[in-house]
């Protein structure tokens, strides 16, 4: 046997592997899910009740549901100007120049970090920082939590869309140039729609990142498992709820922690397949 | 193809290699073995203290993992620990759950205490309406003339009371609410009991130590936790109301007096809200659980034996003295004879560990 099919069978073998692996995420994940839907059916998705008492256990997942999908689109929300423009000063105002080189090599620093350090920094530093701006409920909540967010993904996005934006063909360029053009008009004319999709794409991973990050949100967002009712109140998030409470659980609420775990999959999912369906349309 | 197998079976020889070692683990003398333990973080500061001293002592390994008490629970059950900790005795259904009988040791007297943060304010009384008020969320500032009244000549100060609890399940938490329910109508029938619970206010903090940096961290805040981690954080604790209508700081005599009741001889009771005058209220038994007949999953007789020995050193005189140290109370001495009577019904093929 030579060495080409050799490597095609351990490259087969591999990539069955990831399947295999995937696959049974999947399924354990809704085997453990399926009393959870059993108990409270569908109603599970929209319930917001969250009692764990003995006796009159009853599960939603709504508030969940909610502190995620509010922290993560606020964190890309304050994100996106922050991010887009300084992947535009790294990519093209100033690429190749010593500044771009020096804040690139950071902004990929701090895309590295964990994010635990995020949190510590966020519990220690920004709260207060935020207590004393006037926030209430001691800083802990939903906004402080999307602004430790959005500076973690900060980074994550510059990061993607930096690249991009340096993929674009220096002909292009070059002949917007040659027509006159000032070099906003090329950024916004040119460079933009060429690398449109990619900068997407980057920006949905960002917010998949978002969606599922647990311990800096955990460690802010003040951990009370009810829909938040204000930008400044407390909630919890789908991760931080499973990373809190998955120690202690058994029986109907460790299928309703695993239920949540099976929605976020679902999400995050249902995201990166509309991320994918956008880059599509655009090109 | 031979080649892929020659690969194969090199990866058989070096994974059957990596095994052998663990085999002859298990089948060392007695001086070398190693007991497992996991479950609660109350009343983990004294375990980790006395557990390295044992060690020290007489050359057996112990490691315990504070995963809370209901993991030490559920670790029990898979069989894959030698005994559990947990400050929530299991009751009678919980008991015909396991898949054989277990028996509860206390272990050490712990209170749970209620921590606060107001700098300036440092003899806080809490009366038992109060407590309801502020865990049920109606009384919101610190100011409230209803916290005045209870503490006439402190200086209270315009500020919004954050209440901390525990994000997760908590033997902390069951003991806390244990007390509440006795105390308060409101709380019994909107509340209620448990190691996890729907708080009507508050946000949460994971763990005994998440909980003591929160509060410790947040002015205005107020929570419970087990008493050794407010005292080695230094954080402030209130006074609370007993059945009797004193206000009590948890001290180590206060804590001890809250167990004078009669205890069954199982030693599963709950000793919150106790009729003694001086008693601290929101105190309790912390446990060690582990199966009456030790020979299950392969486990050796001298793993077995060792296991007893350990729990019966922890119960001795010796090994309660060092509780007062980390601000646990020791076991009364009926108590601490009850602990020791149990663990002589314990087995290994039907035949009892310990001597009478």
């Amino acid at each position: 046997m030579n060495s080409d099919k050799i490597t095609k069978i351990i490259l087969l073998f591999s990539s069955f592997i990831i399947l295999f692996v995937a696959g049974g995420m999947v399924f354990s994940l809704v085997k453990g899910a399926i009393p959870a839907f059993k108990s409270f059916g569908a109603g599970f998705v929209f319930s917001n009740t969250w009692n764990p008492t003995q006796g009159s256990e009853n599960y939603g997942a709504l508030p969940f549901i909610a502190g995620t999908v509010i922290t993560s689109v606020t964190a890309l929300l304050i994100s996106l100007p922050l991010s887009f423009s300084a992947s535009l000063f790294l990519g093209e105002y100033y690429r190749g120049t010593r500044m771009a080189k020096v804040l690139g090599t950071m902004v990929d620093l701090l895309a590295g970090i964990p994010s635990i350090v995020y949190g510590l920094w966020g519990f220690y530093v920004l709260r207060p920082f935020l207590v004393g701006l006037g926030l209430p409920n001691q800083g802990f909540g939903v906004f402080t939590a999307s602004i430790i967010l959005a500076i973690m993904i900060i980074p994550y996005a510059t990061s993607l869309s930096n690249e991009i934006i340096m993929m674009v063909p220096n002909e292009l360029k070059e002949a917007a140039y040659s027509l006159g053009a000032t070099k906003s008009e090329v950024i916004f004319n040119v460079i933009v729609p060429s690398a449109r999709s990619g900068i997407i794409a980057g920006y949905i991973l960002s917010f998949g990142r978002a969606l599922g990050e647990t311990m800096a949100v955990t460690m802010l967002i003040g951990n009370a498992n009810v829909i938040p009712d204000g930008f400044f109140s407390t909630g919890n998030t789908m991760a931080s709820v499973i990373a809190n409470q998955f120690g202690e659980a058994d029986g109907l609420k460790l299928s309703s922690l695993i239920a949540i775990g099976l929605l976020l999959f679902l999400i995050t999912g249902v995201i990166n397949a509309a991320g994918k369906f956008i880059i599509k349309k655009l090109n | 193809m031979k080649q892929l197998v020659i690969i194969m079976m090199a990866v058989f020889a070096l994974y059957s290699c990596g095994n052998k070692p663990n085999k002859n683990e298990s089948a060392q003398p007695a001086s070398k073995i190693t007991l497992t333990a996991a479950g609660a973080t109350f009343p983990m500061p004294y375990y980790n203290m006395v557990f390295s001293q044992y060690t020290q002592s007489t050359g057996t390994q112990l490691t315990y993992g504070g995963i809370g008490s209901g993991g030490g629970i559920r670790s029990l059950t898979d069989k894959v620990i030698d005994f559990g900790a947990t400050d929530a005795f299991l009751d009678d259904t919980a008991m015909i759950k396991m898949p054989a009988e277990i028996v509860h040791i206390p272990t050490v007297l712990g209170a749970v205490v209620i921590a606060y943060n107001l700098p300036g304010v440092d003899s806080l009384r809490l009366s038992n309406q109060l407590l309801e008020d502020i865990f049920m969320g109606n009384v919101k500032k610190w100011n409230d003339p209803k916290i005045k009244s209870n503490n006439p000549g402190l200086n209270l100060p315009d500020l919004s009371i954050t209440v901390v609890v525990r994000s997760d399940g908590s033997g902390t938490t069951h003991i806390f609410s244990d007390y509440m329910t006795k105390i308060s109508k409101v709380w019994a029938e909107k509340v209620g009991v448990g190691k996890s619970l729907q708080w009507p206010v508050g946000m949460g903090a994971k763990g005994n130590p998440g909980v003591a940096g929160t509060i410790s961290q947040t002015q205005g805040a107020i929570g419970y936790i087990g008493s050794e981690y407010a005292f080695a954080q230094k954080i402030q604790t209130a006074k609370v109301q007993n059945s009797a209508g004193n206000y009590i700081a948890p001290t180590i005599a206060s804590v001890s007096a809250a167990a004078q009741a009669e205890i069954p001889a199982d030693t599963r009771i709950m000793l919150t809200n106790p009729a003694a005058a001086d008693a601290y209220p929101i105190s309790g038994f912390t446990w060690i659980i582990l199966y009456k007949e030790q020979n299950y999953n392969n486990r050796s007789k001298d793993q077995a034996l060792a296991t007893v020995k350990f729990l019966d050193w922890l119960v001795s005189a010796q090994a309660q003295a060092e509780a007062e140290k980390v601000h646990y109370s020791p076991l009364p001495a009926e108590t601490a004879e009850k602990a020791k009577a149990i663990l002589r019904t314990v087995t290994y093929d039907g035949q009892p560990l310990l001597n009478q």
